[in-house]
């Protein structure tokens, strides 16, 4: 070996900081006495050193040096798209592992594996984001899957959750394989996996691409918009999302469908790009019926889980606008409104955590009667992210509906923005309900008292992003627009 | 921006008293609700002082944007933070500073529960309210258009009467279905015109069959606001169901956001859109006059037939807008700020007996001028005045619409007019039914008459109403440079529209 293979190996150094960890951890857990009270303090240690080890390598991902670099022989490519959504999954993750601590230790699920698996998930994320070939795309797409059906289900002595793990599961492994049948018509009919020379072969062809190509673009669309949950393959997001433990169902709701949709951008306006005449059409009616489907469908929920099943599916609706558009300014629309999904959905899930009633969780949206008597700033926080996931200025869920219905008004697509501004109002309906059942409801039994540090933490900051994202919304932008820029060669 | 930042003090100082409240005010039950009343009165007082100032300092002569300031805000969008007023705002905001302290005062008693919370939603109320009214760019003007929505929402929900849920939800989506597709309009005209400064958007000229696409998205939003038959059912609910000082706002300033669009945004920007719309304006101008006067007629209810009258005299400002003459404008801005007083004085006045008596019903009074003969002549003040006496400012307002009328058409002017004799036909039998007459009830012998607060309340609305009734040209006249401006700005596309006239088409 020569030392010119050293920088090869620069780009990748985040995902083999995590993988090393994980298996780090994985080793801190396995050979710590397996007494009942020091297994519990092993899972907080793990945990503990889990977050420290996402937020390491949120560093490293911002300390590499910017640019477009590729490595692994032009599989793995980092560059300012990916540097930009892979922060937003390890926020996500790390996240979700500090929601975790008080309710798995509560639910007597507190064991070192769970931090772990969500490790390594997120290193599977990180191979999707920096993802440069339908192989390793894959790969990381397969990576991700398995740890989140086993964390689907990791209350196994509840029915529900094994069903949402054991549903994930096979509608999953069946989403893969649609990915994975395109994946193989798109190799069979231009003779190459690698997304540059995807590009390359597609711009050269005159008039219109062969049809197996344009089958096997449309198998990798369906398997993608399995793994965004965007209707028509929606089917397993309300079963999963009700049945999995909540803080991993907050996971489920901000990380992997981060780094799906981003993959999803990546894949459609990289390789594809030149054929987006062929695709856009199916990318907007996916959007159309996500919006449509999670806006009417979540009227009539009462678990509040559910709910926020559709109220994300109609969510990947709005973001998938921007990739309709498929340009530059519809990009840069999508990562806006992921990063402020981001933070509405984890300080939802924060609040949902919160409701506790003597000592057990609830789920009913009903239960929510009383939060603003006996948690009055829960409940305040909570109105927020309503009014900003049904996009009411000055709230940041305003501003990311504005810069996707901008891109779209641009790209003239007034038809879909229409459709899309009318949805927003059905769903309004939905979140409004949730203030009206803490606000206007009379008081029922009132909810347990504290709120857990980590829980109070997370609200506190996704409130207060979400409150004041108006006053300073310059850094995000300017972000999003050097991330959205590189994918198309600036 | 060397100029001292008087706007943005306007805009977000009740912020700073929402802050001291949330933060500052602690201790048991009572000890907050006292001190949440004091932080956020004088908070709104110290504001409506300062909006005097701005009053003072405004150049009456020229239809230049004054006091502005602009800040970058999203430079990579050409979005800025940009404020500043003329003629036609100046009063909206003094109107807003004005009734913000009054709806204070009014809710002092009356609200008893979560008082902190109240009194942090009406100040939240009043910076999207002051800020709507300064805002010189599309997207800071949707933002506090729309944030109008949130404090309005919670206001009537939670301190609402017994159907004050169903209220709440169709007061907050009508409105917001009428203004998304605004804000697509907007963001249309953006990509047109490649800025979102209102300035610069006046100078532009959009395409026609641009334009009225804009303009009928715009008009969605407005008509709902304003409200405009047939879209206005939210009104009277909203009302019934809102506490007092939510009507008074809700009357007083929320319905002003609509007529001020059609001036600020259709007639300047879409000049060719709004000629050829002015038959679809009068018509439902005309039909809400009439119509919710004879609904008012029947009303048993005290709010929900002011309510419906509100709805009849902003038809009158609709058709006032868009005759497009001098007369017809001003009197339009100044039939809203009449209303604006005087219907949020029609809302205190039931809300004084409703206090009381915890009802409103009509049927349920009679006779109270033997008990209570200070608000017998409070009533009546206000009464007159939404009739449209000569003296009070309610004259002012329809006498100059209709001057305005008749300059355009005879007919539509002559069928605006009967709205008049209809409302003073409701107005009367409300007072005869409510004031005079023997006093039976046996609820009623013990009622009192208007508190030290109360009077504190109404005193400075009766001086204005007689006030801009007696001396309209303090008000008219710093509108008035406005105003020809924008007739101005106007009169390229009128004059094409004359020219079609004359040759027959």
């Amino acid at each position: 070996m020569t030392p010119a293979t050293v920088p090869d190996l620069i780009p990748v150094l985040p995902e083999l900081f995590i993988a090393l960890m994980a298996m780090a951890l994985l080793m801190v857990g396995v050979f710590h006495k397996p007494t009942k009270v020091s297994q519990k303090r092993a899972a907080m240690g793990v945990s503990l050193l889990a977050v420290i080890a996402l937020a390491l390598t949120a560093l490293i991902v911002l300390s590499i040096p910017s640019g477009r670099q590729l490595a692994l022989n032009g599989l793995f490519v980092t560059d300012p798209f990916s540097v930009f959504t892979k922060v937003m999954v390890l926020i996500a993750s790390g996240v979700a592992v500090v929601l975790s601590q008080d309710y798995m230790a509560r639910q007597n699920l507190a064991r070192f594996e769970f931090p772990v698996l969500i490790l390594l998930a997120t290193l599977g994320m990180m191979m999707m984001l920096s993802a440069n070939n339908l192989l390793s795309m894959y790969l990381g797409i397969e990576l991700q899957s398995l740890s989140l059906y086993i964390i689907a289900a990791f209350q196994r002595d509840d029915t529900r959750s094994s069903e949402a793990g054991l549903k994930y599961f096979v509608l999953g492994a069946l989403a893969s394989g649609m990915l994975l049948y395109g994946s193989s018509l798109v190799y069979g009919f231009s003779g190459t996996t690698d997304f540059d020379e995807l590009v390359r072969v597609f711009t050269a062809i005159e008039g219109l691409p062969s049809v197996g190509v344009i089958i096997g673009i449309v198998f990798v669309i369906a398997g993608l918009a399995f793994k965004v949950s965007a209707v028509p393959f929606h089917m397993w997001t309300p079963d999963v999302y009700e049945g999995a433990p909540t803080p991993v169902t907050a996971f489920f709701s901000v990380a992997p469908k981060i780094a799906a949709l981003a993959l999803f951008c990546r894949v459609m306006l990289g390789p594809f790009g030149d054929l987006v005449s062929q695709w856009q059409q199916i990318i907007v009616f996916i959007s159309i019926a996500s919006m449509a489907l999670g806006a009417f469908v979540a009227i009539n929920q009462t678990n509040i889980k559910r709910m926020m099943a559709y109220s994300s599916i109609s969510h990947v609706g709005y973001a998938l606008i921007g990739l309709a558009v498929g340009n530059v300014i519809g990009l840069q629309g999508v990562l806006i409104y992921l990063a402020i999904y981001l933070a509405m959905n984890l300080g939802t899930f924060a609040c949902i955590l919160c409701m506790r009633r003597n000592g057990h969780m609830v789920e009913k949206i009903s239960d929510l009667s009383g939060m603003s008597k006996s948690h009055p700033m829960v409940a305040i926080v909570l109105t927020l992210f309503m009014f900003s996931m049904a996009g009411v200025p000055p709230l940041a869920g305003f501003f990311g509906k504005f810069y996707i219905f901008l891109a779209a008004i641009d790209a003239g697509l007034y038809v879909l923005a229409v459709i899309g501004v009318l949805t927003s109002v059905v769903g309004t309906f939905y979140y409004l309900r949730i203030v009206k059942v803490m606000y206007f409801d009379d008081l029922e039994e009132p909810l347990d008292n504290p709120i857990p540090r980590g829980i109070g933490v997370v609200l506190a900051g996704t409130g207060l992003f979400i409150l004041l994202f108006f006053s300073y919304p310059v850094p995000l932008l300017s972000g999003a627009a050097r991330a959205a820029a590189s994918l198309f060669g600036g | 921006m060397d100029v001292f930042p008087i706007l943005s003090i306007l805009t977000f100082l009740p912020i700073v008293g929402m802050a001291i409240i949330l933060i500052g005010v602690r201790g048991d039950d009572e000890i907050v609700a006292r001190n949440s009343r004091w932080v956020a009165l004088w908070t709104s007082l110290t504001n409506f002082f300062v909006s005097l100032l701005l009053w003072g300092y405004f150049e009456s002569s020229t239809a230049e944007f004054q006091f502005q300031e602009f800040v970058p805000w999203m430079p990579d969008f050409k979005i800025g933070y940009h404020l500043g007023i003329d003629g036609i705002s100046l009063f909206f905001v003094l109107l807003t500073t004005l009734l913000t302290p009054i709806c204070i005062l009014a809710s002092w008693e009356s609200i008893t529960s979560r008082v902190k919370e109240y009194m942090i939603a009406f100040l939240v109320m009043e910076t999207m309210m002051v800020g709507m009214f300064c805002a010189l760019d599309l997207i800071v003007f949707y933002i506090f258009f729309e944030g109008v929505l949130i404090p309005m929402f919670l206001i009537v929900g939670i301190w609402g009467g017994p159907r004050r849920v169903y209220a709440a939800f169709k007061f907050f989506l009508y409105t917001l279905l009428g203004s998304v597709l605004m804000l697509l309009a907007m963001l249309a005209m953006y990509i047109d015109a490649g800025t979102t400064d209102i300035l610069m958007l006046m100078q532009h000229s959009f395409p026609e069959a641009m334009q009225t696409w804009l303009w009928l998205a715009f008009f969605v939003s407005f008509a709902v606001k304003v409200p405009m038959w047939p879209v206005h059912t939210w009104l009277p609910d909203a009302h019934v169901e809102a506490p007092t000082a939510g009507s008074v706002i809700l009357a007083g300033v929320l319905l002003k956001f609509g007529g001020y669009g059609f001036l600020r945004f259709s007639l300047p920007m879409f000049p060719e859109a709004s000629i050829a719309f002015t038959p679809l304006i009068f018509t439902l101008s005309i039909v809400a006059v009439i119509y919710t006067s004879l609904v008012a007629l029947a009303q048993e209810d005290m709010k929900k037939l002011i309510a419906y009258s509100s709805v009849a005299h902003m038809g009158f400002v609709t058709i006032g807008t868009f005759t497009m003459t001098v007369q017809g404008i001003e009197g339009a801005v100044f039939q809203m700020l009449s209303h604006g007083i005087v219907s949020a004085a029609l809302f205190l006045i039931v809300g004084v007996v409703y206090d009381r008596m915890h009802t409103r019903e009509i049927s349920a009074y009679g006779g109270l001028v033997k008990r209570m003969p200070a608000y017998a002549l409070v009533f009546m003040v206000f009464m007159l005045a939404s009739v449209g006496l000569p003296g009070t400012s309610g004259f002012v307002g329809e006498f100059l619409i209709l001057v305005g009328i008749f300059q355009v058409s005879t007919w539509a002017a002559a069928l605006t007019t009967t709205g008049i004799i209809l409302g003073a036909a409701y107005m009367l039998y409300l007072y005869r039914r409510v004031i005079f007459g023997q006093l039976t009830k046996d609820g009623l012998k013990k009622i009192l008459d208007l508190s030290p607060r109360e009077i504190a309340m109404f005193a400075p609305l009766v001086l204005l109403v007689v006030w801009m009734g007696v001396y309209p040209a303090s008000f008219l006249e710093p509108m008035h440079a406005s105003v020809d401006n924008l007739l101005a700005q106007m009169e390229p596309a009128r004059s094409v529209a004359r020219a079609h006239v004359f040759a027959g088409h």
